[in-house]
């Protein structure tokens, strides 16, 4: 469990920050001060790490009351026509605050990950999927399909914790895993075996992925194909890739949505997906979607449990309204659709609100900076750090609590929403 | 302030009580003796209603990953079922896989007070916990899942002992909150993961080289032992293939006479006769039943209509995923623990499948004698959506309503039943015993099903009709922990249950070979796997109502 062990230091602390959730963190705390000790990377190092810096709240930047800041946003909703809660990098009590603020004040709803998180959504919604979890790769795994992703930019501990981990439960000899590229390159050696074996490659651009994938599953079928190269791969060399697919016991086709940034990347995970439905006939094979850092997860979990929709839904009817296309709100931003924004943003200072001509609220991590101030800014706790909370990790099967490690005294999301709720 | 319900039909089953005009007291969200002074505060005329605890639901997926995967998956379901804002309840949606939010609503609306999840994998069992804390009105509470989790199946292969396994036992129903223990498709979830794509009873795990039958004693002995009150809760092996009735049949007598709860019985009570090679299995379900009193079962019936299948048992709903309907699916291994599957479908009264099904739920309720062995469950939403259940109390309380549905249905199937020559009608006490007394005293409520003074003021007022649909879709009044929350039909109050779960008492040795397990092999720390009560009560709106257990554990 996260707990103090002796005088400011913190152990089996878990990140909110990494989308996979690692909590074997080591923490020193003092005052307002944290270091990563044990554990750390880059990206979770800076989640844990920004130091606090403004602590009051501003109205047009002049230094406010938090009731104030409260009341004036509680008016701002009152007299939207189009509210929008945009941004929701927050936790579970936080997603739960900006849902009934949402249902309360007619708001349309939406993530600053949804650009990513929606390729995946929508092969959800349209044929569903087969997928595994993380504790699943780290002891059965012994072919790793890595889809035109860069696993370690975004991720630099999964190797390490999910596929180089010492030891499986089932006797496999790890060294034996295989790890395949397809499409882009890994930009370091986490995907190197300790013994020293480098992931193959089978590159591609990302613009012939689409088409790659197709002969591929074709291929896993056992359709023939009269093309000798596709997108600049031979297709002999994706004939021994889906051979080696066919003849693995527990082989996981793992992508990241947020690096299969092209137009209609949905279709790729889509065919990818079914690949994998159409190689369980035989044998075993799973997805593995990564991605839920900063909540992300977690507030379109919390949606669709209490409106029976992800994000890009809208209450301004009354009642929840979904349409993943209408109620991007980033396009809405862009198309001036958008009269009030409150963007929640706390767990990343340079996640700040895209431009807009919208009257703009931020609930932001504290040393959050902005090229253009907003109508109302509120620095907010960031969950696992200055409140408790929970986070649920990219494979959305586990959630895992996080720990109050100093007293900033800065307010949670979940306690500014409820009050700007109550008050309007 | 004491509330007095004067007059009504009092339908206590718990008490013997078999619609007898008695006055019911209320206060401080209790029952209460007579007042000794007289004096009362308020008092509502309820003469010639019909009074009864509020209802219990004992199997109803609510909450938990799978059917938050059903909800996001299925918008199109939704958008037929949205549910305005109002000034008193949250927006939301309905149908088969509703919003938490809604779900207490309604099932508030249709006079139940208490559903408890199923199948709540200890892995995830923190999303089960926060989406039934999202649910209004309703208690609530769930059984957790083992028996494919690779702890247990690796301490059945090295022989440990059963007091081992106990403590294991008690640690899970612990740390994940819950009430109870489930068994889904024993050892099966973990069989799929080694590309095992059926286990029968005797069948080994192949890397483990143990069968469900073994996963299955154990268990219930654990859970027996432990003197956790609620049965091991059990979803076979085979679900929903044809002749898995024998497997039934040979799964309720190789428990030894341990109590054990075999759940959506219907969807084992299959037959492999006649032209289609499938038929009804029920007579001879109903009648091991009968004779094996360890035996409890809840019906799991189906209903025509749209639906989804949400289920831990991923192989079956692998090898259902081609009937699909819409064609889409999920099915996951999940975390060394279980896995899920979520298939939509549709049952069509026009397909000699699902109306023999139909009829093989009903023979079930109406050829089990004893309704205190027996539940009515839909298996929220997997048979059909829990709304529901007014329809389905009408066919079990109404014969000629029953007979009139049946006539319309597949012709072939017709044949194929006898569900057409059963005359049983369930009476009020009966129903009164199958939703409330027997349900809170099959989960381990004390203080719940009942209206004897002491209890939890959970009570449902109906107006007596000959259409019991309509009877039990809209009851006069629900009270919860005696709050008003329903008048005429309509929500007048929201108000937040509690939590139930046990506490069983174990040794904390196991966590010497938990912690390291959990460092060499998961991706999560054992400290933070663990679900603290504070947890629960969350942000204040939740509580944990600890229920007692048998006497006679053995730790």
């Amino acid at each position: 469990m996260t707990e103090m062990t002796e005088s400011g230091i913190w152990q089996e602390v878990s990140s909110p920050f990494c989308g996979i959730a690692s909590d074997d963190l080591m923490i020193k705390v003092e005052g307002n001060s944290v270091s990563v000790l044990e554990n750390g990377d880059a990206i979770t190092k800076k989640g844990f790490e920004t130091p606090i810096t403004d602590t009051s709240p501003r109205i047009q930047g002049e230094e406010v009351s938090l009731q104030q800041a409260v009341s004036h946003v509680a008016e701002l909703l009152r007299s939207s026509k189009q509210p929008v809660i945009a941004g929701m990098a927050t936790d579970l009590n936080g997603a739960r605050a900006a849902m009934a603020l949402a249902d309360k004040s007619r708001a349309t709803v939406d993530s600053m990950f949804s650009k990513a998180t929606f390729r995946n959504t929508l092969v959800l919604q349209d044929t569903g999927w087969m997928t595994t979890t993380l504790t699943e790769v780290r002891n059965r795994v012994d072919l790793l399909l890595v889809v035109g992703s860069d696993i370690e930019s975004a991720f630099p501990r999964f190797y390490e914790r999910m596929v180089w981990n010492k030891e499986s439960m089932f006797g496999q000899d790890i060294e034996s895993r295989e790890v395949i590229y397809l499409g882009k390159s890994p930009s370091g050696d986490a995907s190197t075996s300790p013994k020293g074996k480098k992931a193959r490659l089978i590159a591609c651009d990302d613009t012939n992925l689409p088409e790659v994938v197709s002969v591929l599953r074709a291929l896993v079928k056992g359709r023939s194909i009269q093309a000798e190269q596709v997108g600049g791969i031979s297709v002999t060399d994706l004939s021994e890739l889906a051979e080696q697919l066919k003849q693995a016991k527990y082989s996981v086709v793992c992508w990241s949505g947020s690096q299969l940034d092209f137009d209609h990347a949905e279709v790729v995970i889509q065919n990818v997906c079914e690949m994998v439905k159409e190689l369980n006939a035989n044998t075993r094979s799973s997805g593995l979607y990564l991605g839920g850092k900063d909540g992300d997860t977690t507030v379109n979990a919390v949606s669709s449990w209490q409106s029976g929709y992800p994000m890009r839904t809208d209450f301004n009817r009354g009642y929840p309204n979904y349409d993943p296309y209408l109620n991007n709100v980033e396009q809405m931003l862009a198309k001036d659709e958008v009269d009030t924004l409150l963007w929640v943003s706390s767990f990343d200072v340079d996640k700040t609100p895209p431009k807009s001509a919208a009257t703009t609220v931020v609930l932001g991590r504290s040393g959050m900076t902005f090229e253009q101030e907003p109508e109302v800014f509120i620095p907010v706790g960031t969950p696992g750090i200055d409140h408790e909370g929970r986070t649920f990790r990219c494979d959305s099967s586990v959630a895992v609590p996080l720990r109050k490690l100093r007293n900033s005294g800065l307010p949670s999301t979940f306690e500014v929403l409820t009050a700007v709720e109550q008050a309007l | 302030m004491l509330t007095k319900l004067t007059g009504g039909r009092v339908y206590d089953p718990t008490h013997g009580v078999d619609g007898e005009v008695r006055d019911i007291y209320i206060r401080d969200g209790r029952i209460v003796e007579h007042p000794a002074d007289g004096k009362i505060g308020k008092e509502i005329d309820i003469r010639g209603k019909v009074v009864m605890a509020g209802a219990i639901d004992m199997h109803t997926h609510i909450g938990g990953g799978k059917i938050n995967i059903a909800r996001t998956m299925l918008p199109e379901d939704h958008a037929a079922d949205v549910v305005a804002r109002t000034e008193l309840m949250r927006s939301g949606c309905g149908h088969a896989a509703p919003s938490t939010l809604t779900a207490g609503y309604r099932y508030a609306e249709m006079g139940y007070t208490a559903g408890f999840e199923p199948a709540i994998l200890p892995a995830n069992a923190r999303q089960a916990h926060m989406e039934m804390h999202d649910t209004p009105i309703i208690d609530k509470g769930g059984y957790a899942m083992l028996g494919s989790d690779d702890f247990l199946l690796r301490m059945m292969a090295a022989n440990e002992d059963q007091e081992a396994i106990n403590n294991y036992v008690a640690w899970t129903i612990t740390h994940s909150q819950a009430i109870g223990l489930k068994v889904v498709n024993p050892g099966g979830i973990n069989a799929f993961k080694f590309n095992q794509r059926k286990l029968d009873l005797d069948e080994k795990n192949q890397y483990y080289g143990v069968t469900p039958r073994e996963i299955l004693l154990r268990l219930a002995r654990a859970v027996n032992e432990l003197g956790v009150p609620h049965p091991l809760h059990v979803h076979g092996c085979n679900l929903g293939v044809p002749g898995n009735m024998n497997t039934t049949l040979d799964t309720i007598q190789g428990i030894d006479g341990l109590p054990m709860h075999m759940t959506h019985i219907q969807f084992h009570s299959y037959g492999t006769e006649g032209d289609f090679k499938f038929s009804s299995g029920a007579a001879e379900i109903a009648e091991a039943i009968n004779k094996h009193k360890n035996i409890t079962v809840d019906v799991g019936q189906i209903l025509f209509g749209q639906t989804v299948t949400a289920s831990g048992d991923n192989m079956r709903q692998f090898a259902g995923s081609p009937h699909s309907h819409p064609n889409k699916w999920v099915c996951m291994d999940i975390e060394c623990d279980a896995g899920c599957g979520v298939v939509p479908f549709k049952y069509k009264d026009q397909s000699y499948v699902n109306a023999l099904q139909w009829m093989i739920g009903l023979e079930t309720f109406l050829m089990v004698d004893d309704p205190w062995r027996i539940f009515l469950t839909t298996d929220h939403p997997n048979g059909a959506p829990f709304t529901s259940y007014p329809h389905l109390i009408r066919l079990l309380m109404d014969k000629t309503f029953r007979n009139d549905v049946l006539s319309t249905l597949h012709p072939e199937a017709q044949k194929a039943s006898h569900l057409a020559s059963l005359d049983r009608e369930y009476s009020l006490y009966e129903m009164a015993i199958m939703t409330r007394a027997g349900a809170a005293k099959l989960v381990g409520l004390a203080d719940r099903g009942h209206l004897g003074v002491g209890a939890a003021a959970d009570i449902t007022v109906y107006t007596d009709d000959v259409d019991r649909e309509k009877m039990f879709s809209k009851p006069d009044y629900v009270f919860k922990d005696g709050n008003m929350v329903v008048k005429h039909g309509d929500l007048i109050d929201v108000t937040w249950g509690t939590t139930h779960v046990v506490k069983p008492e174990y040794d904390n040795s196991i966590e010497d070979s938990l912690k390291p397990y959990f460092d060499r092999y998961h991706t999560q720390k054992m400290g933070n796997f663990k679900i603290s009560d504070d947890e629960i009560v969350d942000d204040g709106r939740g509580s944990l109502t600890v229920q007692p257990l048998h006497k006679g554990g053995a730790l």
